[in-house]
């Protein structure tokens, strides 16, 4: 499986997010933002966390403008993986990639701990080593993550078994709870929970890794 | 030399989106002792100067820009001022 991980000015969690998908077994490419193509035989682009662009005008929006923004929107549209972290899936809702919003925290906090999530599907390259109903224990740390979808969008998202996991206790505000979403084609997941913070022994768990170890699974053999 | 115009744009949340930096404000206005605040609604000022002649033109510049990048249609409505 090769990964491209994309930096933008102000990303902080790009080696992290590297060092994780090394550690499932996959082969990582950095990839700058004014970079208008991706490497050749890519097979997932991740998106980190982080302030890309000093989160001015809101959190995402220039990042999803970028040269490489246009590259990603290219490749999802061919089928190709796309997975978005923290600030990754606030980029991800600007580029229209994913529907909803991230909004200020309800709390209007920035929220920086370990949380549970509930994980809503099994059914993605993303969650196929976990079972539906399982709890994955990982850290949140953002200021933006109270995602917003209307009546309709939310029906949609649960009609279709896109809502990927969801927060066991809310700590932001976000519609029914959510933490992280899916595309229509299940191949883009955005969420707010690092799982690279949470991606071997040293960071005090491994439920993170799972994620990353779905996606060998699921794109190695692809 | 180029003709110049300015264009003001406010960008608003939607009515009927909670705004909570809004409802920070109003609790805090009543902390100060200022009575009869029943609602606050935080939004953006975003000014352009253009080099355009034509307003009708550069208000259709704008109000594209606005769509792809100045607010956030979803959740966020504009309006576009030319002086």
């Amino acid at each position: 499986m090769k990964a491209a991980v994309i930096t933008f000015p102000g990303s902080n969690c790009d080696r992290d997010l590297a060092v994780a998908f090394e550690g499932a077994g996959a082969a990582v490419t950095r990839v700058w933002h004014k970079d208008a193509d991706l490497p050749a035989g890519t097979d997932i682009v991740a998106i980190p966390g982080g302030f890309s662009f000093g989160d001015y005008l809101r959190c995402g929006a220039i990042a999803a403008q970028s040269p490489v923004a246009a590259a990603i929107k290219a490749f999802a549209a061919k089928g190709g993986h796309v997975l978005g972290i923290c600030n990754g899936f606030q980029v991800l809702t600007e580029t229209g990639l994913l529907p909803g919003v991230l909004m200020r925290n309800a709390g209007l906090k920035f929220v920086c701990k370990t949380i549970d999530l509930r994980v809503e599907t099994a059914n993605s390259a993303f969650t196929n080593l976990w079972d539906k109903g399982a709890i994955a224990r990982m850290p949140v740390a953002h200021h933006d993550g109270n995602f917003t979808i209307d009546a309709e969008g939310l029906a949609r998202l649960r009609d279709e078994d896109r809502i990927a996991f969801t927060y066991a206790a809310n700590p932001n505000g976000s519609t029914a709870d959510i933490a992280g979403v899916l595309s229509a084609n299940r191949r883009v997941l955005g969420m707010m929970p690092h799982p690279e913070r949470m991606a071997e022994a040293a960071h005090g768990g491994t439920d993170g890794s799972v994620l990353f170890r779905s996606l060998l699974a699921a794109l190695a053999l692809a | 030399m180029t003709a110049t115009l300015k264009a003001r744009v406010h960008v608003m949340l939607k009515d009927g989106v909670l705004d909570p930096q809004g409802e920070a404000v109003k609790h805090a206005l009543g902390t100060l002792g200022f009575q009869g605040v029943e609602g606050v609604r935080q939004g953006k000022v975003i000014e352009l100067d253009l080099a355009a002649s034509d307003r009708a033109t550069a208000e259709a510049e704008v109000k594209a820009m606005c769509e792809k990048l100045l607010a956030n249609t979803v959740i966020e409505k504009y309006t576009v001022e030319i002086a």
